[in-house]
């Protein structure tokens, strides 16, 4: 067992060390972040009286963005002087390695979301400090970040890879979005809390199913 | 030399066989097949729809089983008929989404709606246009054939979740507007028969383009390979 989560955590502490060296990712992601609710409010004219109704799409809109352009960089420090082929070349299997990779984009994709959250509790007028929020979270995030991390993977490799992700990725996560915002929803108190027996398993059933296919297919993709 | 010729005989055969059950088709269609009593004429699309709609979900399968033993085995003929069927598909799920709009406009009263079924069907079509963009956007044809399997293998796998998701979606914020054929009454015998005949119809023209399709793709790949060859023979 700790033969097979030591080489993960070790590449997810590369990722954090990297990214706590620059700290570049994590200021661009959160500023464009702000903006793209800020945006939103215009958008959609968001008055008090509307606002908890708009609050879960707003708030899963900006994740998903941000999400999608926080991953779109995580194999571009990798693939830059041939950082992917050292990866690749540690004695560890490539499971490890596209395990490490997702764990370092869930923590990050966390970190963010736990950062914009109270911002946007305090512009949409929503309670942030909740369990099923946060437990909602979680499992549209993992979702995220294990298919995003593997199209991720491939984008970085192809002609016009900012645009390749979110072409891939999008479709592919509509369920998610569909049960982290209805799930959301219920969170805040616009939709009934029954409907978290139907969501919850919904986004973990996405999880586990791709928790284990994507693993998978991530050693075809990186192959030389 | 003999087997290519065997070969051409065979595909011009069948495609003889199509040309003729599409003439056969459209005269059942449009001759023989009664007019709707509710809809009216509109109602005929109805042969075109159903057969392009689940012909797509039957290319997409085939995507899916090609793409797996692709990954497992590396056979470049499961990656060809993977990519063929998956160009037929995004062919076929475009014609289903346009001929179920040209219906659902004056039998629905509205051009869209997110149904369970159209919206898996859009989302098919998203996820195999990426799988045909991916291919090209790929730094060589034999990764290009590796993320292609990637996506037809997600893809799939993918479809179910997206379908339950959108039924519990559509559970809580109920379809503005309900046709009177929104829920599809029993057909008429003579309906059905002739829906079978499109059927084996477009299952025959599915089948003759992927295996035209997929023979071009091999002469691309000898093409590729030839060039690759000559050019490494002469700097």
């Amino acid at each position: 067992m700790i033969q097979f989560v030591r080489p993960i955590l070790v590449v997810t502490w590369k990722d954090i060390l990297l990214e706590w060296r620059s700290r570049d990712l994590v200021v661009s992601v959160l500023v464009f972040g702000l903006l793209v609710a800020v945006m939103f409010n215009f958008a959609l004219n968001v008055t008090p009286q509307r606002v908890t109704a708009f609050a879960p799409g707003i708030l899963w809109v900006t994740f998903t963005f941000v999400g999608t352009l926080a991953m779109s960089r995580a194999f571009v420090r990798d693939s830059e002087q041939g950082g992917l082929e050292g990866l690749l070349l540690a004695p560890v299997s490539r499971d490890a390695v596209f395990l490490g990779k997702a764990l370092s984009n869930f923590a990050f994709m966390l970190l963010v979301e736990t950062l914009l959250l109270p911002v946007f509790g305090v512009f949409l007028d929503f309670a942030v400090l909740s369990w099923s929020l946060i437990a909602t979270v979680a499992l549209a995030t993992l979702g995220f970040a294990l298919v995003g991390t593997l199209f991720s993977a491939i984008a970085v490799q192809t002609r016009s890879r900012e645009i390749m992700l979110p072409i891939l990725f999008f479709p592919v996560a509509l369920p998610l979005m569909i049960g982290a915002v209805e799930a959301s929803a219920a969170a805040i108190g616009v939709q009934p809390g029954s409907v978290f027996s139907r969501w919850w398993p919904l986004l973990g059933a996405f999880d586990a199913l791709f928790l284990v296919v994507c693993p998978w297919v991530f050693g075809a993709v990186v192959e030389e | 030399m003999l087997q290519s010729v065997r070969q051409m005989n065979f595909k011009s055969g069948f495609l003889v066989l199509c040309g003729l059950m599409m003439v056969a088709d459209l005269w059942l269609i449009f001759q023989v097949a009664p007019t709707d009593a509710v809809i009216g004429d509109v109602q005929r699309v109805f042969y075109f729809h159903v057969p392009l709609a689940l012909l797509s979900f039957l290319a997409f399968f085939v995507v899916f089983v090609g793409s797996i033993i692709y990954l497992v085995k590396r056979s470049p003929a499961a990656d060809r008929i993977a990519y063929s069927a998956a160009e037929v598909g995004v062919v076929f799920v475009s014609l289903a989404l346009l001929t179920g709009i040209i219906w659902a406009r004056p039998v629905w009263n509205t051009w869209w709606t997110f149904e369970p079924r159209l919206t898996t069907t859009l989302i098919l079509w998203f996820i195999y246009a990426g799988y045909l963009m991916i291919g090209y956007a790929a730094p060589n044809r034999a990764k290009g054939a590796i993320y292609s399997a990637v996506i037809g293998i997600i893809g799939f796998i993918d479809v179910p979740i997206v379908y339950y998701s959108v039924v519990w979606w559509r559970s809580i914020h109920p379809a503005p507007v309900v046709g009177p054929m929104a829920e599809t009454g029993s057909l008429e015998p003579v309906m059905l028969n002739i829906l079978l005949v499109s059927m084996m119809t477009f299952l025959l023209l599915f089948i003759y383009l992927v295996m035209e399709r997929a023979s071009l793709r091999r002469s691309e790949d000898d093409f590729r390979a030839i060039r690759l060859a000559l050019r490494r023979a002469s700097p």
